[in-house]
């Protein structure tokens, strides 16, 4: 088992059992949603409706409803793409990379981020597709034979490795989510009460049962994919950093730009998933799963890209004067002193000096502060992108084509309207799947959680013989409880006092209510005597009957006539007809 | 005869679970399944399970795409429509791979990945539409259910199994007679 040093803070706090792991997170899904949940759709629902309806204006229009002209032919579009796509970077980082670092924080956030990942590469990938014009051709980025003897795209072009890379990293994101996922919807199937809900997300978990088989494959499968995903997510970005870097565009033209994009796109993630999370934990009321430690260690995290951003930024403005390029020098003074001065100055300002605040404790570990600074760093993210792409293009080497940039209201629409759309798909995403991973928190619990940790937890107990011990002395200080008590029910006093202690903690019941208790299958009238020689009468009592403690004792005086096993039968038969009986 | 007794123990904590699972196993007793609400580490090797072949799979299925993706990049690129980009070589598959890498390590994490994914869902036989077969549906929230079967403890008779499992602090003991 995982063992964790008790100096570390614990990641789930106070007492959670492993039912409570699962009230907490599945009472959302099953209750009725909040009212604010309905306004934020309500809201989400119509930029993002909104959005759409641009999108349908432009595919009917052009591209010329956008504000491109013929010197910056790339602006928002592409700008949104790449902050999209490297906003969904956390999601994989979270659940990939630190499953393969054995990091066990990443498993409140895991699930949720994902889900994050998913839906911003669902708007990043609407940004190539709206781009093309002619969206109903775009399978011919793919290698078909086609009427043209068979012309294929150009696998020399980075244009191209962007396809497949964002469709392989989609698909595989969303295969690994929902293997994830799978275990979970079998424990809401198993909860649900509502024959609909039940038969979906009987659906939805794909009739997983929880065999020791199926979990052994499912760490393995875990394991894999996470090895895939690593090098996968890495992949991505570099591969978008190659539609700039293969260029000849000075600015563009820099061989930092794989690791320096990489670095930028996680640290934007993170700076959404703390946008995210910290509304999320809020209202799910998850904040005994999602605490100000891991809010710390993503800050962390986003201190450390943030660092690296900066440094990439720095060193491209040191390579542009140290190579002695006119170019390559113009094209990084003008982005700092140009015309879009204010642009290169908001992100230097959101993603370099930012994050270094986070060096101070007291401020990392600050819920709002957090949250102001993962909106700042998400806003400085989106202008690097705009500076990269835009500031570079609007001055070329033609200074009579030197031009600016205004976005019309159709690339403003898109953009927000893409905004609306992922909240719409991650509140939906809140509303119906369960948003923490069960099946990973309940691994941790007894290494992690508080109560764990520092020893206050009694049930459910570390080991056999531990439990054992446990009952041994709750039966004894039952015994002298009873005993002080002196329970006056009692006519044959030859019974052992343990009994009698025993029958007094099931309760004492007056010899007129008594129930038949040869309805329980194989107690004969024989037994029911002896039961009633001992004050046991009702099958009340007999469902009262302790499993764990009283069973032996019981046994003993019941002696031949049964075995343990039959006491648990008749006590759990008993169970039953109480229940029934109050139905 | 014909009728054989399924034991269902069931648990409300893993690593009792998981001593009792060691104490019957010491006494030569098969444990022929558990059921949990998550993977309980350590416990494949107490009931005799070996260890998933799936990683191999996933191994062969990436060199499948990485094959595929060579084969496919030497036949469009070089063999079937040379592409002169700039006067570079383009009759040479060895001087051009470089610029064929990332898709080759797309295609590669694509078909193992996938190839995976797809032989895990057989392997587990979750497909949807499939039926559930935890026998409690507590199993999926906080139970631990351990499933003996009478047929693979012959030397054990019915009342000697079930005696065995009371001694490993269960909660509850289901039997079913099947046919």
């Amino acid at each position: 088992m995982h063992k964790e040093a008790t100096i570390r803070e614990p990641l789930v706090l106070g007492h959670k059992t492993y039912h409570q792991v699962t009230e907490d997170v599945c009472k959302p899904i099953e209750g009725k949603a909040p009212r604010t949940w309905y306004i934020l759709f309500s809201i989400a629902a119509i930029i993002g409706v909104y959005g759409i309806g641009c999108i349908l204006y432009l595919l009917g229009t052009g591209i010329g409803a956008w504000g491109l002209n013929k010197t910056i032919n790339w602006a928002w579009d592409i700008t949104n793409f790449v902050w999209w796509v490297g906003i969904g970077h956390a999601g994989t980082l979270i659940s990939a990379v630190l499953l393969l670092f054995r990091q066990k924080w990443r498993m409140a956030i895991n699930r949720s981020a994902e889900a994050m990942t998913i839906f911003a590469v669902f708007m990043a990938g609407l940004f190539p597709l709206i781009h093309m014009g002619r969206i109903w051709v775009a399978y011919w980025v793919m290698p078909l034979p086609n009427q043209f003897g068979s012309l294929w795209p150009n696998f020399n072009s980075p244009l191209l490795w962007d396809v497949f890379a964002i469709s392989t990293y989609l698909s595989v994101s969303l295969v690994f989510w929902y293997i994830g996922l799978i275990p979970d919807f079998a424990t809401i199937r198993d909860r649900a009460k509502k024959p609909v809900a039940k038969k979906i997300y009987s659906m939805l978990s794909f009739g997983w049962s929880g065999r020791a088989k199926q979990w052994s494959r499912f760490e393995m499968v875990s394991l894999v994919l996470a090895g895939l995903a690593t090098p996968l997510v890495f992949s991505v970005h570099s591969i978008v950093s190659f539609d700039f870097a293969t260029s000849i565009i000075p600015g563009w033209h820099t061989t930092i730009f794989p690791p320096y994009f990489v670095a930028g796109a996680v640290f934007s993630g993170f700076a959404m998933v703390q946008t995210l999370m910290l509304v999320m934990r809020k209202a799910y009321k998850l904040e005994a799963y999602i605490h100000t430690k891991h809010i710390e260690y993503m800050n962390i995290v986003i201190m450390a890209t943030g660092s690296i951003v900066g440094t990439a930024y720095i060193t491209e403005l040191f390579i542009s004067w140290y190579s002695g390029v006119e170019y390559e020098s113009y094209a990084f003074i003008n982005r700092a002193t140009g015309p879009y001065w204010w642009a290169y100055a908001t992100m230097m300002t959101c993603n370099v000096l930012s994050p270094q605040l986070m060096w101070f404790k007291k401020l990392r570990t600050s819920l709002t502060f957090t949250f102001i600074i993962a909106i700042v760093v998400n806003i400085g993210m989106w202008f690097e992108r705009f500076v990269i792409i835009a500031t570079t293009l609007h001055r070329d080497y033609l200074p009579s084509s030197w031009s600016m940039f205004y976005p019309t209201h159709i690339d403003i629409g898109i953009f927000v309207g893409t905004i609306g759309l992922f909240f719409v798909f991650f509140l939906l995403f809140t509303r119906y799947f369960p948003v923490l991973a069960l099946n990973e928190v309940k691994t941790i619990l007894k290494s992690s959680g508080q109560s764990y940790k520092d020893g206050t937890a009694k049930t459910p107990a570390f080991s056999i013989e531990e439990q054992h011990l446990a009952d041994v002395k709750m039966k004894s200080s039952a015994t002298a409880k009873a005993k002080t008590k002196s329970t006056p029910v009692q006519d044959t006093p030859a019974i052992d006092p343990k009994l009698v202690a025993l029958v007094g903690m099931l309760g004492v019941v007056e010899t007129d209510h008594k129930d038949d208790l040869t309805e329980l299958t194989g107690l004969d009238s024989a037994i029911e005597t002896k039961l009633n020689e001992i004050g046991i009468y009702t099958f009340a009592q007999i469902a009262r009957i302790d499993a764990a403690s009283d069973l032996g004792l019981l046994t003993v005086y019941i002696s031949a006539a049964a075995s343990q096993a039959d006491l648990l039968a008749w006590k759990i038969e008993a169970e039953e007809k109480l229940k029934n009986d109050n139905n | 005869m014909g009728s054989n007794v399924v034991f269902y123990a069931m648990y409300n904590d893993d690593d009792v679970l998981k001593d009792g699972a060691k104490k019957l196993v010491a006494k030569g007793v098969k444990v022929a399944d558990v059921f949990s609400p998550f993977p309980i580490h350590g416990l494949d090797p107490i009931i005799g399970l070996k260890e998933t072949r799936l990683g191999i799979m996933a191994f062969l299925y990436g060199l499948t795409g990485l094959a595929l993706a060579l084969i496919g990049m030497r036949y469009i690129m070089i063999t079937d429509w040379p592409m002169n980009i700039g006067g570079k070589p383009n009759f040479s598959f060895l001087e051009n791979f470089l610029a064929f890498v990332p898709i080759t390590f797309e295609l590669t994490v694509l078909f193992a990945a996938h190839a995976m994914a797809i032989t895990y869902f057989l392997a587990n036989k979750t497909i949807p539409g499939m039926p559930a077969e935890n026998p409690d549906p507590r199993t999926t929230d906080d139970h631990f259910v351990m499933e003996l079967r009478l047929s693979d403890n012959s030397k054990f008779s019915e009342k000697e199994l079930e005696e065995m499992l009371m001694e490993t602090g269960i909660v509850e003991l289901d039997q079913k007679h099947i046919q």
